[in-house]
């Protein structure tokens, strides 16, 4: 990962010390709440519907076990003693006090951390495969670009005032497991046997209008990938609405011109930078880059039979589970990829205590380098463990609280934080979550089940992504109940797809049972060893109408 | 049930989010800001809200926006008519361990 040098260690320290300037006139009244208002969402704070949220950025999700504990400390210092790990792969704290953030934010920076560009109409973070750097097949680490991307944007003097937010997503591997194509813009990188070539799409987007983001370059090259980004940026920064709340995402402008046009337009600003010499990005740079993602010092091993210990029964049966859906194929022999599940039904989707966050800090330590990922799924990555520490790593995480093999499964759900926390929702989502969890907790059944990811949004603004879940929860307000329209064959990878509305909303003591009956329609229908989304395209929404409404 | 202004509201309160930590707070008859709904001001009609709320707006500088919201006769107590403000008065529905009793 990436090590701050001194201009970055100055930066982050200087805009520490220019918000403890800020914190203190509006504290003093000196400066009013809509004066301040900008100023604190440029440092990513928030105010929600019970306290302030502070957005921590985690660049393409990867943290240091040393970060990983002071967010620990953080957590237990200035909150409630936990955080929440979010779909753009960040951490989130929620009862954070205005007159501590300034000292909040030094403890960030002496981890070299910060909540800069988390919140207003700029760059975001820009997030990547969680697996990158570990998973076999891909074409290069996406998390390096991911940096490069990410100095890139950081202050960009020419687009801190978008029309509206603007977020990045980085993928290495042909299985996309950074759902890029509902992102602004979308990186896609391959190798050929001339190098490494991006394709790069844009427009891509959720909430009120969601879309699947549209092709504009095929096969840019390394040097001139940055040349690419700005040239999409200034077209989208100049003809952006800044005049419709609802219109002012690139996506609204790339269905407007249509994929065709917008990418000629950008072509042309393309060719026009590239004629003052380009967005540099020397190959040297790029050098200097890679050695922060150089391979960790693996061992020389050989690969254990996982196969046969996933086929387990007895007392072996729940570990057995857990390397069947908890851990993932590595691209060096004798090691294996470990997601850490966030959802068991009792805690909110995402959430970890400052007690857990400590003990995930120890077994990166001890088992994966000292390096941990965020997913957008909302869960944690230890990304190089070796095959033959799976057993131990399991046993302490079982004994830690954090050993459900539920990965992929119905109760591995996104949700958002809704109308518990977020000033913006229409209705609760986290109790939806955990009472889908609790009604599918049953191992066997969750497994025989087989892939289901069910994602759940408070409201429109989709932060959910209910628009591409398998089931897709969208939260509504009908004459002022808490009402849920369930969505169906959604995908947020390669053959990405939006969820279609099924039918009339259900209450909130309906749409758990609801769930259920889509689930068990899809059980009765489904072709041997189909998963629900393959049975979905092939039924259509008859049959689940039926199980739902009596009619087809 | 983002901030519904319903305008007919027989019954409203004023609440605001305290400057300090963003904690639920509601004006009071003396002039106050209290974490308690029990304690706030309740306004019977159009013309009363309108005062309670510059009565409140006044009174703002150690809170954050503060605005009307329709309360609910029901029995002998009223109520928040809205999710979102009975969230707003009891914490999140999620961790026992936030909520506003739990706190005090």
């Amino acid at each position: 990962m990436y090590r701050y040098d001194e201009f970055d260690e100055t930066l982050v320290r200087g805009r520490v010390e220019e918000f403890r300037g800020q914190v203190a006139r509006r504290l003093s009244g000196a400066l009013t709440e809509d004066q301040f208002k900008p100023l604190r969402l440029m440092n990513g704070l928030y105010l929600q519907l019970h306290a302030y949220m502070l957005r921590v950025a985690v660049p393409y999700g990867t943290l240091s076990s040393r970060q990983m504990r002071q967010l620990a400390m953080i957590a237990r210092t200035y909150d409630k003693n936990y955080g929440h790990f979010t779909t753009r792969q960040n951490i989130q704290f929620n009862w954070i006090e205005l007159p501590q953030v300034p000292e909040l934010l030094g403890a960030l920076a002496d981890v070299e951390m910060h909540c800069i560009q988390t919140s207003g109409n700029c760059i975001r973070n820009v997030t990547a495969d969680p697996y990158g750097g570990a998973v076999a097949g891909e074409a290069e680490d996406p998390r390096l670009w991911a940096e490069i991307i990410r100095q890139w944007s950081t202050f960009h003097p020419e687009f801190s005032y978008l029309p509206r937010k603007f977020k990045i997503a980085v993928t290495g591997s042909a299985h996309d497991r950074a759902a890029i194509l509902v992102h602004d813009i979308g990186v896609a990188i391959r190798r050929t046997d001339e190098g490494l070539r991006f394709r790069i799409y844009i427009g891509g987007g959720q909430g009120r209008t969601p879309m699947i983001a549209a092709q504009v370059v095929d096969d840019a090259r390394e040097d001139n990938l940055l040349t690419w980004l700005e040239a999409m940026l200034r077209i989208y920064n100049r003809l952006g609405r800044r005049d419709n709340l609802y219109k002012s995402r690139v996506k609204i402008l790339v269905h407007g011109l249509g994929a065709e046009e917008i990418g000629r337009q950008i072509r042309e600003e393309y060719q026009a930078i590239k004629q003052t010499g380009g967005v540099p990005l020397p190959e040297a740079e790029i050098t200097r880059i890679r050695t922060y993602f150089a391979p960790p010092a693996y061992e020389k091993l050989q690969d254990e039979d996982l196969a046969g210990a996933m086929r387990a029964n007895g007392k072996e049966a729940d570990y057995a589970r857990f390397l069947r859906r908890n851990t993932a194929k590595h691209k060096v022999a004798g090691y294996r990829i470990v997601t850490i599940s966030l959802k068991d039904g009792e805690r909110p989707p995402g959430d970890a205590t400052s007690e857990e966050m400590e003990k995930i800090a120890d077994l990166a330590d001890q088992y994966s380098f000292g390096e941990i990922r965020v997913t957008h799924e909302q869960n944690l990555v230890l990304a190089h463990v070796k095959q033959k520490d799976l057993p131990k790593l399991y046993h302490q995480l079982v004994e830690a609280g954090l050993g459900e093999g539920n990965i992929g499964l119905v109760a591995d759900q996104i949700a958002c934080p809704g109308l518990d926390f977020c000033a913006l929702a229409n209705t609760r989502s986290i109790p939806v979550a955990q009472e889908i969890a609790r009604r599918f907790s049953e191992p066997k059944r969750a497994e025989l089940i087989g892939d289901m990811k069910i994602k759940i949004s408070g409201c429109i603004n989709a932060c959910g992504h209910h628009h591409v879940g398998h089931i897709g929860i969208l939260g509504v307000d009908k004459k002022g109940e808490e009402h849920f329209q369930l969505m169906l064959g959604g995908s947020a990878d390669e053959d990405a797809a939006l969820g279609k509305i099924i039918g009339p909303s259900f209450a909130y003591d309906e749409v758990v049972d609801a769930v259920e009956k889509v689930i068990e329609a899809y059980l009765e229908h489904r072709q041997e060893g189909e998963p629900f989304l393959a049975a979905y395209r092939r039924l259509g929404a008859e049959p689940f109408k039926r199980a739902l409404y009596g009619t087809a | 049930m983002a901030q519904h202004r319903n305008k007919h509201a027989a019954l409203q309160a004023a609440t605001a989010n305290r400057l300090k930590d963003g904690e639920t707070v509601y004006f009071t008859q003396s002039g106050e800001w209290a974490e308690s709904l029990a304690q706030a001001e309740q306004a019977r009609g159009a013309d009363a809200g309108a005062a309670l709320l510059a009565r409140a707006q006044a009174a703002g500088e150690t809170v954050i926006e503060p605005y009307l919201f329709e309360l609910k006769e029901e029995g002998k107590g009223t109520h928040p008519a809205s999710m979102r403000e009975r969230i707003r008065a009891v914490g999140p529905t999620t961790h026992d361990a936030f909520s506003k009793q739990a706190r005090s």
